[in-house]
């Protein structure tokens, strides 16, 4: 029992991962019909600098995490600005220059941090456990679940309640006819992929807080089950992105521990959706 | 210009374009006979076995982005997931020579066959969905294969060390570097064979078929034509061309390693692709030479006293191939659409017929 | 005569085909202009090429401002309102949402909104509009338009697969709100061109045909026959 409540709990930590890196891709898919490869490396050099952070002026992970954040919301926008928007609506151009950066990238951090991962140092509270019915839960997991549940609040809220919210779901369901109502739909661009660079930041200090390291192919590897995640949650929805998120890594979790092959589970779980429903779960249309 | 005088030129240009392939072939086929300089390029002059090495490892490459040229330049369909077709032709015979005494060519068309077929099956599920949708598909069976390589299960495929290859079933003179020079034949008679089977498909009426699929999908449909069958081919004879591709690297390296079946290893291929011209034949040859001299010559680079006494800031992404080649292909993407044939067509001044990359249907 | 609108050579392609060849015309300042032609002639890609919803070239003047260069959004600022073919109303959003994403002004023309359509505006104002009737949603799409105080109105097609006491309901609106500010109406309904129209621009694959009063090509069958292929009560 205690194995069962174990592996549900830190299937959903890891799930929480990967919807922190799966909303921003939906949400920008949705919006510009990109698919952004670079989005992985967005969390690794969030995961980078708060770890820098954190080694330099002692392990007040606060600040390390607002610099994480604020490196990802940053680079995200220059990657808009800079190399999206000349490409504007020619999709494929787009696709093809986040993967241009996100080999440079990587390539980059290799060079700079070295290819092996490297171990952290964690505040001692994050590896305390805490039981829950009998299972030793480390307290980073619950941080993972909570700072997703947040973002996934927040991110509704926000498309909910303000104006740009509005602009951006209108945009996800017809650009063409906003910038027609006179709004200048870039500026949504740019809002999206700030907001994804943070949602990714988030998620590059609580990875590397869940794994234990810093590597440069953490936001790579995160981000094949992020797509996986989208898919099967339908490009472009949010609340498909959450129950995608959780239903995938919950699976791996217990697959893994009991066969050992988890990772070729979620693809035999894509593979199903897609031949039974090939919108995914929560897509409104046949992507 | 009347369609007949096009087809006339586009006959002429066949027959060109046979004479320059002749002659290269030729040419590359000599090579290990002559005692050529390496111009920095290669690592000694053309007959050593370091040379030979290298320029067999560019034809395969050229192969290999050729097949990947099948299915996106020509069909359209931006596929994240050719790795493992490649993958499957590495380790599909590795496997096979180690655990069965099989001899290497029917152990080559076991695996052949097999390929296709799980090609098949594989690429109809994949064309389930279209657009960026196939591609994250085509990239997660990909990676379940990466995963697969990397687990080992029951010591088949030797994980992170990788599978040596197994000599006993393999000819003598594909063993040892004094016989390089026929795995550079061996490399050069399927990098043949893959383009000739591409341009053959190109020029035929099922390439055009393709063309036709990738430039307007509803109008293929509406004149009575299948899409999906159409789309299927391409990925399927894209796919096999990637195994038997694949099948000569595992001699050529004498084993196989999981790199070469990541993610990255097909952004690679996408890289050499766009660098030579998405659609381009020709293009694609160039473009997937460039790209493996750059990768394996920058790494040269990278030890050079030159770079290495630069301060960090320059140092660092100088010595890091892949960083370079990944900007390099930003910079094309984003000021050289249609990449270097794009280049030769200005300086020709042949006027560009249609956008180089098209939004996959 | 004071134009509001200046087209001239205007050419528009979509995906490398060219479905404008060379349209120019010119819109008074007042009144209704129709844009006719047989089905698929480029009149939406007209319309289209003119906001820069697709690839275009010529020249295109707004009260004398050259706008062939800007944006879409840019030009919409400038105070052009747009209603499109096939409404395009935002499915998910309510109605009430739908017209407040519309709003480009500081005080914007609610009232006026809700009393042109008190039974969708006011009524249906936090309902789905995807879940509306196609009558209902091109109101919501007239008054996206109108709650704005705009220079121009394009409006394309708004009676299209409409039953014939809607047509009338949206023939009223058009009339009321061209009182106040000039309108282009692609419009394939010769009833609607003869209760609004003042002037017709006629285009045929990709040119204009023919230009001149309503009146003029109304009355005469033999001309409508032979540049929109259909008789003229036929249409109606």
């Amino acid at each position: 029992m205690s194995t069962f409540i174990l592996l549900l709990i830190t299937g959903l930590g890891l799930g929480a991962l990967y919807f922190l890196v799966a909303s921003g891709l939906s949400l920008i898919y949705g919006l510009m019909g990109v698919l952004n490869f670079a989005h992985g490396s967005f969390l690794t050099l969030s995961a980078f600098a708060g770890w820098e952070v954190g080694r330099r002026i002692g392990l007040d992970t606060l600040t390390g995490f607002l610099v994480a954040i604020l490196v990802g919301a940053i680079v995200a926008a220059l990657t808009e600005f800079l190399l999206i928007r000349p490409l504007y609506e020619r999709h494929i151009e787009q696709v093809l220059v986040t993967v241009g950066l996100s080999l440079a990238t990587v390539a980059l951090f290799e060079g700079i941090w070295g290819p092996d991962p490297i171990n952290i140092q964690r505040m001692p509270w994050l590896i305390e456990t805490t039981t829950i019915a009998g299972a030793p839960v480390p307290n980073s997991v619950f941080i993972a679940i909570g700072a997703a549940v947040l973002v996934l609040i927040g991110l509704l809220v926000f498309l909910r309640k303000t104006r740009y919210g509005l602009i951006i779901r209108a945009g996800v369901e017809n650009r063409s006819m906003v910038t027609a109502l006179g709004i200048d739909v870039r500026r949504a661009f740019t809002l999206v992929f700030t907001i994804g660079g943070i949602a990714a930041g988030i998620g590059g200090v609580l990875a590397s807080n869940y794994f234990g390291y810093v590597s440069p192919l953490m936001g790579g590897s995160l981000l094949i089950f992020a797509f996986i995640v989208t898919v099967i949650g339908g490009l472009g929805s949010l609340a498909g992105a959450a129950v995608a998120s959780i239903l995938v890594a919950v699976l791996q979790q217990f697959t893994n521990y009991y066969w050992g092959y988890g990772d070729l589970i979620v693809v035999l779980l894509l593979a199903v959706v897609l031949l039974v429903r090939p919108q995914g779960l929560l897509g409104r249309k046949a992507a | 210009m009347s369609s007949q005088a096009t087809s006339k030129k586009r006959i002429a240009g066949g027959w060109l374009e046979l004479a320059v392939a002749v002659a290269i072939v030729a040419f590359l086929a000599l090579l290990p006979m002559l005692n050529l300089p390496g111009l920095g390029l290669l690592p000694g002059p053309t007959y050593t076995p370091g040379s030979l090495h290298l320029m067999a490892y560019i034809m395969l490459m050229v192969s290999l982005a050729l097949s990947y040229h099948m299915i996106f330049g020509l069909a359209g369909m931006l596929s994240f997931g050719h790795a493992l077709y490649f993958g499957i032709g590495v380790y599909g015979l590795g496997i096979v020579l180690q655990r069965t005494d099989i001899p290497l060519l029917p152990a080559a068309l076991i695996v052949l066959v097999i390929g296709i077929f799980v090609t098949h099956i594989l690429g109809a599920i994949s064309l389930r969905v279209s657009g960026i949708s196939f591609a994250m598909v085509t990239l997660a069976f990909a990676q379940a294969g990466n995963v697969f390589v990397r687990r080992n299960p029951g010591g088949y495929t030797g994980g992170d060390e990788g599978l040596a290859l197994a000599t006993s079933n393999v000819p003598d003179f594909f063993i040892g570097v004094v016989n390089t020079k026929y795995l550079y034949w061996l490399a050069l008679a399927v990098v043949v064979v893959v383009f000739a089977v591409v341009a053959w498909i190109e020029y035929s009426r099922a390439g055009h078929g393709i063309a036709a699929t990738r430039e307007n999908e509803m109008r293929v449909r509406v004149l009575g034509g299948r899409p999906f069958v159409v789309k299927l081919i391409a990925f399927v004879i894209g796919g096999s061309l990637a195994i038997v591709t694949g099948m000569a690297f595992l001699l050529l390296q004498s084993g196989a390693a999981h790199t070469h079946t990541t993610a990255e290893f097909t952004l690679t291929l996408l890289v050499m692709v766009v660098l030579g011209g998405v659609g381009r034949r020709w293009g694609v040859v160039v473009g997937a030479t460039v790209y493996t001299i750059l990768d394996q010559r920058l790494v040269a680079l990278a030890s050079h006293d030159a770079i290495r006494e630069l301060p960090a800031v320059l140092r660092i992404p100088l010595s890091e191939p892949l960083f370079i080649l990944g900007t390099l292909f930003i910079l094309i993407v984003m000021f050289l659409p249609g990449g270097l044939s794009a280049l030769v067509d200005r300086f020709r001044k042949v006027p560009v017929e249609d956008e180089p990359i098209k939004e996959p249907v | 005569m004071n134009h509001v609108l200046t087209v001239s050579h205007l050419t528009g392609t979509i995906a490398g085909q060219q479905v404008v060849e060379d349209v120019s015309f010119e819109v008074p300042a007042t009144g209704v202009t129709a844009v006719l032609g047989r089905n698929g002639v480029g009149k939406t890609s007209t319309i289209k090429a003119i906001l820069g919803l697709i690839n275009r070239s010529g020249e295109v003047t707004l009260e004398g401002r050259r706008i062939v260069h800007m944006h879409t959004h840019r030009i919409v600022q400038l105070g052009v309102g747009y209603v499109p073919e096939d409404r395009e109303v935002f499915t998910g959003l309510t109605v009430a949402e739908n017209i407040s994403l519309a709003v480009r002004q500081r005080s914007p023309r609610l009232d006026f909104v809700r009393e042109l359509f008190p039974e969708v505006v006011v009524e249906r104002a936090q309902q789905r509009a995807g879940t509306l009737s196609g009558g209902q949603q091109q109101m919501v799409s007239l008054a996206r338009a109108l709650v704005n105080d705009n220079k121009l109105l394009l409006v394309d097609e708004p009676t299209k697969g409409l039953a014939p006491k809607i047509v009338d309901e949206v023939a009223d609106v058009l009339r009321e709100a061209a009182k106040t500010v000039p309108v282009v109406l692609v419009e394939q309904n010769l009833k609607v061109i003869d209760l609004l129209a003042e002037r017709v621009v006629v285009i045929d694959a990709g040119r204009v045909v023919h230009t001149g009063p309503a009146r003029e090509l109304l009355d005469d069958p033999e001309r409508i026959q032979q540049l929109l292929g259909v008789h003229g009560e036929a249409a109606a």
